[in-house]
């Protein structure tokens, strides 16, 4: 571009204005990468930013359509959300839903794993048809199955009991890790294996003491993302449990804080958000993992 | 396998099962494969038996009643109320999904400080578990104390109230924009990760060569994302038309069915109006729409192979 032809006083002032609407093209998308940003937030996280002011305001405030939705038109308060601490069951959801998801997370890493490790590593004829076996039960939804599912659960006796979702939550959760962590699992070089068997380790002792220190990162995303699927399961938990005390948060919420029409609108929202921030946070730590384990998989089966 | 010593190569036949690929490979895979036959595949034949039976909650006893079920559905016409709001609720979601999916994408791969904090409030629809974030937006679409009909109210846009959930149309389009946010970081997560395989090197071409920001991605990032975005569209797609808490809990079908989707519909009927023989056999008008979403989107993954 400097090469241009001409005197070069007219060459230097061309630079100038060149490097100019560089500049300023620059300034420009930087300005579009943030409003983007600051809107892309805004739309996504404005009902919960909305949800926390609700949770804390007083009844004449919120239950007044004149009122500002968005700010405190009267002093705030914290007896809503300590209401639902003290006088409704959410403890017990919480509870149950954290029984659940950590039984239901170790079932999958038991299943999961070593199936995983069979479809990535020990290269069979009927490994890939296998594998896409697998992805299509993935697809398979709770609305298809709740109603069978219903009835073995009740011949099981389970009805009513944690044990109802602890046995069937694996069906969601085990087909996704699965395919997680076979995009993991090839990542580890061969020659980690081979190095471990030449050392006198058999098969089976390579892949548990070479392999698994190495996909440890990929087994921490497959726990969050099984524990995520497990606390927003809907159909499933609607549908085996019916008794308070055996319910996890997110169908207690739904139908225990809601006695007829009367909403307990502020607990409602506060119980939303206590539950919403940590498993976002926990997701975002991994989400780099989860990018780049959703590609392998993709990629590779 | 390098020679090994004599001494243990003997241990090693002892430990010679755990070392034979063959077994191996069954033995490992063998308990994800019956659990899942178990808990998956028995259902499943179950559910096809229960839709030509008479089983209901009361009466559990299997009766064969041949095509019953179905034509009793046929003349039902919330039953075919249920498949058009499908496909509506699917369609209108998928669109929305794969545009704001787009967007999103775009703006999380950019470099920007606060970056992580942005992050966050994106995943927080999809994280939430969804039947909470809809109580949310009950809340949002109120029939008196919306937030959205105050500001415009104070727009001068309207005078009373809306009614989101009150009118047909408008419970539609709600129950629609409740699912297309829900899904959105989904679909961007998983265009990110399209986005983040291009090869620098080729923007980095297109951008020399001149091209500018909307010519590079029309002609560059979407051709070479295609699968990946196509791949999110059928994720959008297959977890909105088999979903049924989104409408559930917003509307619970309502007003007089304008939002009430095959999978509600089999809810109503099977679990809480008792007929398990008619809710299993609306459940499987789900499955050769679900299968079709399933082929397209493993062809779509073939394609991503090449790159």
């Amino acid at each position: 571009m400097t090469a241009a032809a001409g005197p070069a006083r007219r060459g230097a002032r061309e630079v100038e204005r060149l490097r100019r609407h560089y500049a300023l093209r620059h300034v420009a998308a930087r300005c579009g990468v943030y409003g983007a940003a600051v809107l892309a937030a805004l739309v996504c996280a404005l009902p919960f930013l909305w949800s926390l002011v609700s949770a804390f305001k007083q009844n004449q405030d919120l239950y007044d359509p004149d009122s500002n939705p968005f700010f405190f038109n009267k002093p705030a308060t914290p007896d809503h959300v300590t209401f639902l601490f003290t006088d409704t069951p959410f403890l017990t959801f919480v509870a149950n839903t954290l029984i659940v998801g950590a039984l239901v997370v170790v079932i999958t890493l038991l299943l999961a794993l070593p199936a995983a490790y069979s479809l990535a590593r020990l290269d069979r004829p009927w490994g890939t048809p296998m594998g896409i076996g697998i992805f299509m039960v993935y697809l398979v939804p709770p609305s298809l199955l709740f109603l069978s599912l219903t009835r073995v659960v009740v011949w099981l006796h389970l009805e009513d009991s944690l044990w109802s979702m602890i046995v069937v939550y694996p069906t969601i959760t085990v087909p996704v890790s699965v395919w997680l962590l076979i995009g993991f699992l090839r990542a580890v070089p061969k020659d980690v294996e081979e190095q471990a068997m030449v050392d006198g380790y058999s098969r089976l002792g390579a892949f548990l003491r070479a392999v698994l220190p190495l996909v440890f990162p990929g087994i921490v995303a497959v726990v969050v993302f099984s524990f995520t699927l497990t606390a927003s399961e809907f159909v499933y938990a609607l549908a085996f449990v019916s008794a308070s005390p055996q319910m996890v948060v997110s169908t207690g919420v739904p139908t225990q804080l809601v006695r007829g029409d009367v909403f307990f609108w502020q607990s409602l929202q506060a119980a939303t958000v206590i539950t919403a921030v940590p498993i976002a946070f926990l997701f975002n730590l991994f989400l780099d993992r989860f990018v780049t384990g959703f590609t392998m998989g993709a990629v590779k089966t | 396998m390098t020679a090994a010593p004599a001494v243990r190569r003997r241990a090693r036949t002892r430990a010679g099962l755990a070392d034979r690929d063959g077994f191996l490979a069954w033995a490992l895979l063998l308990p994800s494969v019956v659990y899942i036959v178990a808990l998956v595949g028995v259902p499943f034949l179950l559910a096809v038996a229960f839709a030509f039976s008479d089983v209901t909650t009361g009466d559990p006893s299997f009766d064969f009643v041949g095509f019953r079920n179905f034509t009793e559905i046929f003349h039902d016409g919330v039953f075919w109320r249920a498949l058009v709001n499908t496909l509506v609720f699917t369609g209108a979601s998928m669109v929305l999904i794969v545009v704001f999916g787009k967007i999103l994408a775009n703006v999380l791969v950019a470099d920007f400080h606060g970056k992580w904090f942005v992050r966050f409030l994106v995943l927080l629809p999809w994280t939430t578990p969804v039947a909470l974030s809809t109580i949310s937006w009950l809340w949002f679409l109120d029939s008196i104390y919306s937030p959205v009909d105050w500001v415009l109210r104070h727009a001068g846009l309207i005078s009373g109230n809306v009614v989101w959930l009150g009118r047909p149309w408008t419970a539609m389009g709600s129950v629609v924009a409740v699912q297309a946010w829900r899904l959105t970081p989904l679909a961007a997560v998983i265009m990110m990760a399209g986005l983040v395989a291009i090869p620098r090197d080729i923007d980095e071409a297109a951008r020399i060569d001149g091209a500018g920001f909307w010519r590079r991605m029309f002609e560059v990032t979407i051709p070479l994302t295609l699968p990946v975005i196509a791949v999110a569209g059928l994720f959008g797609a297959i977890m909105t038309f088999t979903d049924m808490t989104v409408p559930y809990v917003l509307t619970r079908g309502g007003p007089t069915h304008s939002t009430d989707v095959l999978a509600s519909w089999a809810y109503f009927r099977g679990i809480e109006g008792g007929d398990v023989g008619q809710g299993a056999a609306i459940a499987l008008f789900l499955f050769p729409l679900l299968l079709a979403g399933a082929v397209a989107i493993l062809r779509a993954v073939r394609r991503l192979e090449p790159q």
